[in-house]
């Protein structure tokens, strides 16, 4: 399969190449860290990989992949220790510790080449710190409420526009004897994608970045509107019992079981959902409903990106590399189902043909006047996504305690961002 | 190593003597120690002195630090006073201290209950202490499990009569001392074979003697028995103490540190801020471990003095 | 012997500790007899939920080659022994040494330095964290399994020390002074009269080390990263994060993590238990 598909990608991948300035031959180590630790994604980065190896025969590339967890944590040790010629991250904030310490190398002249600057003009804003990029994306999905569509149908539901009818439909599945959400909230993240859709459905998509930014309280009357709509959720019981103690993948056998109907997450969780048996029939999506009237709809779609170690040994083939990773032919073939099942960052890829990776192409790129947010431990600077994360957990847990938790948030904002 | 030069002072000839010969009592230890001494110094001491230094500084870890005095002991205070997370870690860390401690007469009772000799009693006593063999990222795991409120032998037991499900590891009321009982597991079977040790070396006279004056039962451990026991109680105690002021394994891997950080010890919550997933602060972990070090500094002090004494004592 | 030997008590509760002693073994050992009866289910117990009843199938083998050939478990374990015995090794042979120096010796600032050593040990690890880390990065042995021993060995030199001094207290100091009179080199002393003597001791501390280090699990996480230096401890948490909710591979793989130290266990117990209750009694 891949070594059909090989040649062809190579020959165009060498086109694209060509088009960019540098077209003397590459030579050298080039040392690539990767944390794409699970197997679809792996096997597809190694690929991609090789395609690029057979492009560049006197390259000597060298690949390392880091559990995806852990790579959070020790992508600081390498960058100063070790570091390598390429390395995968998060876009927006998530890159900022490293751009301070100057520890990312400055690509804005890659983001000047035509080829970049036309094709990925629309991710340009989440790779800009202080008016600079600092890395290149490779991927991007979106998030979005993914539910049981036979459980929809069996109850007579339909996908709800409106806060009003979500809420409804919720309803019916509580007294169906179903839960309406699942989640696991044990590593907290999760309940950020819940914050982000229901401030920005609340208070928009601006209010939501200014709240990130550390220039606005929490204790606003408009941060605590939000919170209002989400205890609706919660005093309702909406969500599944014990989330605090589940992971996100311990999460979904209870929508696979049908336990209960809904799961808001990001469009890798309809891999598992499909291994664990559910087939498309079964599994469905829809955009997060509208809350406040006349707010703009702005989605979640964090964004995969490829940086260069300002310490890399081997920067020329680095920047090759990135440019190849960006190109058209790459980002469509990576990103297609078989492979990372997500969408391309490159406007000249086309979108695989996956009922979900289309609905969400249309959802991002037609029905998200409000703007696009990466996510909110990505927008957030990590202490403050930490803190609020683990508040919003309790809250889930315990509603009575939000004064308290937003006068502690409130505090860290004052600490943090001073 | 520091001894190489020494074989050829040793082989010399007995009269004019080397300086080295002549001094050989004074200088030998100190070549012997030099290796350890040093090693240690450089991973061990030094270290600490360090810890003291970068807790006045805020500094990301990655970029330049910045002196900034104890302002992170401010923080702390501020944290202690708004009962934040550094409240609930100290306040959990006082928990671990006191609980932990069951562990000593835990041990002590199931010492009693093995000290016989019927047959396979052996394997019995193994079989009771190789919980503190098994590592306690393992145990964490095990009892992670055990706990799980969906299928966890525990829930599982109590919903025969009737009760649960609780969670033990989702529920902020529970959660700390669910994690304790996991760690006294291992910790009483530590305890245990301190006490077989010591019950085996109680003198049958004493007992004997006991006997005649009547004394039985509760009477005769408490004034017989437990008095011999006191090496083993005061091993006990320390290693017990050290145990729980250096609880992190089963907290990292059963709840890390949540739901919302009320699991937290001050061990964590130092890692958490200093090099997990968005911790960033390693002055600020720094603070935390010299308040932790000062805590243990107490602990510490009272071993050295007791050692001291035994000391003098002896030679 | 306390408390009253069974053989002198009445039938009746002869009888009663005799069926006491396996029910309260099993209450002790449940958490594990739990995870060992989860390792040898099949996948579809756990959809099914059955979790407690008769496995519907035996599948620990397949379970146990799973963990064995399709996952990084056999690296891992193989980290772990590249790093327990250097350590092992490293921290005996020093504290031989510092043991031999302060415990033979008498000369100013010996008690000192042994307190320092006792203090040491007694630290809360966790204060070395940021320092140790730094350091072992500026010294470009960070993720590596040196990086790691050399602080383990470090820092075990003060409980060993603590150990080995307080048992060559206890020799004979006779023989030294009996062969201080024949003339006998110090360094030969420390060879050929108190090393062998210290074969106990130095077996006993061996196999404590040996536990200690193999389930250590913080400072692989605070010095190494990923599958080429990380022992199992920590790579059983990679494990897990790539099974998640895969309960019976799981409890496997857990099983395998904790097996060696316990094996060491039962294999060397004499000693095992030797150099744990050295001091809890006089």
């Amino acid at each position: 399969m891949r070594s059909i598909i090989k040649a062809p990608l190579a020959a165009l991948a060498a086109s694209a190449v060509l088009a960019g300035p540098v077209s003397a031959e590459l030579t050298g180590d080039l040392k690539i860290f990767l944390d794409t630790s699970n197997p679809a994604p792996r096997a597809t980065m190694e690929a991609m990989i090789a395609d690029f190896q057979d492009l560049h025969p006197d390259l000597n590339i060298e690949t390392t992949v880091i559990d995806r967890e852990e790579y959070k944590t020790q992508i600081r040790n390498f960058l100063t220790a070790n570091p390598p010629d390429v390395a995968t991250w998060y876009a927006a904030n998530r890159m900022r510790p490293y751009v301070d310490a100057e520890l990312f190398e400055d690509v804005s002249d890659l983001w000047q080449e035509p080829e970049i600057a036309e094709n990925l003009a629309s991710t340009k804003g989440a790779m800009t710190i202080d008016g600079k990029q600092w890395g290149v994306p490779y991927t991007y999905y979106q998030w979005g409420v993914y539910y049981r569509k036979d459980i929809y149908e069996e109850l007579g539901l339909e996908e709800p526009n409106t806060w009003d009818a979500f809420k409804a439909n919720c309803q019916a599945i509580l007294d169906s004897g179903r839960k309406c959400f699942t989640i696991g909230t044990k590593f907290l993240w999760t309940a950020g994608g819940w914050f982000d859709y229901l401030n920005m459905r609340t208070n928009g998509f601006d209010f939501h970045m200014q709240l990130a930014n550390g220039e606005v309280s929490w204790e606003d009357d408009r941060v605590k509107q939000t919170f209002a709509n989400w205890q609706e959720l919660v005093d309702m019981g909406a969500f599944i019992d014990n989330h605090q103690t589940y992971s996100w993948q311990e999460a979904l056998p209870f929508m696979v079981n049908g336990d209960a109907v809904h799961y808001l997450m990001g469009n890798f969780a309809v891999a598992p959902l499909r291994d664990a048996g559910l087939t498309d029939d079964q599994i469905d999506f829809y955009q997060f409903p509208a809350i406040t009237d006349g707010i703009a709809l702005a989605e979640d779609a964090p964004t995969d990106t490829f940086h260069i170690p300002a310490n890399a040994a081997n920067k020329e083939a680095a920047r090759e590399f990135l440019r190849f990773v960006v190109s058209a032919d790459v980002q469509t073939e990576i990103n297609n189902g078989q492979n990372l099942g997500q969408l391309p960052v490159n406007a000249q890829s086309s979108v695989d043909d996956d009922k979900f990776l289309n609905e969400g192409f249309a959802m991002l790129s037609s029905n998200s006047p409000g703007g696009v947010a990466q996510f909110w431990d990505r927008d957030a600077p990590a202490e403050m996504a930490k803190a609020s994360m683990e508040g919003f957990q309790e809250f889930m847990v315990k509603p009575e305690n939000l004064d308290r938790i937003l006068a502690r948030l409130e505090r860290a904002r004052q600490r943090i961002y001073q | 190593m520091a001894t190489t030069a020494m074989p050829v002072s040793g082989t010399g000839p007995g009269d004019g003597r080397s300086w080295f010969h002549r001094n050989q009592i004074a200088i030998t230890p100190w070549l012997f120690l030099a290796p350890g001494v040093l090693f240690f110094l450089f991973y061990v001491i030094f270290p600490v002195f360090q810890s003291f230094n970068i807790s006045l500084y805020a500094w990301d870890g990655l970029g330049e630090a910045e002196f900034v005095g104890l302002r992170n002991y401010e923080d702390l205070y501020w944290e202690f006073v708004d009962r934040d997370a550094f409240y609930t870690s100290l306040k959990n860390n006082i928990l671990w201290l006191l609980l932990y401690l069951l562990a000593i007469p835990a041990g002590l009772l199931i010492a009693l209950f093995l000290n016989q000799t019927v047959a396979g009693i052996r394997i019995y006593k193994s079989l009771f202490f190789f919980p503190f063999v098994i590592s306690q990222v393992v145990v964490g795991l095990v009892f992670t499990w055990f706990y799980d409120p969906t299928f966890g032998l525990l829930n599982t037991i109590i919903g025969w009569f009737g009760l649960g499900p609780i969670s033990v590891l989702g529920d902020e009321r529970y959660v700390t001392y669910g994690i304790i009982a996991a760690g006294l597991w291992p910790q009483t079977a530590y305890c245990m074979i301190l006490y077989l040790t010591g019950l085996n070396a109680v003198d049958p006279e004493q007992i004997e003697a006991g006997r005649l004056d009547g004394a039985k039962g509760w009477k005769m451990l408490w004034y017989v028995v437990i008095p011999q026991l006191k090496p083993a109680t005061f091993i006990a105690f320390v290693v017990t103490i050290i145990g729980a002021l250096r609880s992190f394994d089963l907290i990292s891997i059963m709840t890390q540190g949540g739901p919302f950080g009320s699991s937290r010890v001050l061990a964590f919550y130092m890692f958490e801020v200093a090099l997990s997933e968005y911790g960033f602060r390693m002055g600020y972990g720094a603070a935390i471990a010299v308040v932790l070090f000062l805590i243990m500094l107490c602990f510490i002090a009272y071993f050295l003095w007791s050692m001291y004494r035994e000391e003098r004592g002896a030679r | 012997m306390f408390p009253t030997p069974i053989e002198k008590t009445s039938r009746s509760w002869q009888l009663t500790y005799q069926t006491l002693l396996p029910i309260a073994l099993i209450m002790w050992l449940l958490p594990l007899i739990a995870v060992a009866v989860f390792s040898i289910r099949p996948d579809a117990d756990f959809t099914t939920g059955n979790y407690w009843g008769i496995p519907s199938s035996f599948e620990g083998i397949a379970n146990y080659s799973r963990v064995f050939f399709e996952s990084d478990m056999p690296r891992y374990l193989l980290n772990s022994v590249f790093i327990t015995v250097p350590t092992v090794i490293g921290a005996v042979a020093l504290s031989c040494m510092t043991g031999f120096a302060l415990g033979i010796y008498k000369f100013r600032g010996n008690l000192w330095i042994f307190f320092m050593f006792v203090a040491g040990n007694f630290v809360p690890f966790q204060i070395l964290m940021v320092p140790v880390r730094d350091l072992t990065l500026s010294m470009g042995l960070y993720n590596t399994i040196p990086g790691l021993v050399l602080f383990h060995i470090a820092f075990q030199t003060g409980f060993c020390t603590l150990f080995m001094r307080n048992f060559i207290r206890a020799l004979p100091y006779e023989l030294i002074e009996a062969a201080r009179v024949e003339g006998i080199a110090e360094w030969r002393i420390f060879w050929y009269v108190v090393l062998p003597l210290m074969k106990p001791a130095i077996a006993a501390l061996s196999v404590l080390i040996f536990t200690f280090i193999w389930n250590d699990y913080f400072w692989a996480v605070v010095l190494t990263q990923g599958v080429e230096s990380q022992p199992v401890t920590a790579g059983i948490t990679s494990f897990n994060a790539q099974y998640r909710a895969a309960y019976h591979l799981m409890s496997a793989g857990s099983i395998v993590a904790a097996l060696p130290p316990v094996l060491m266990f039962f294999l060397m117990q004499r000693h095992f238990i030797a150099g744990l209750t050295l001091g809890a009694v006089k």
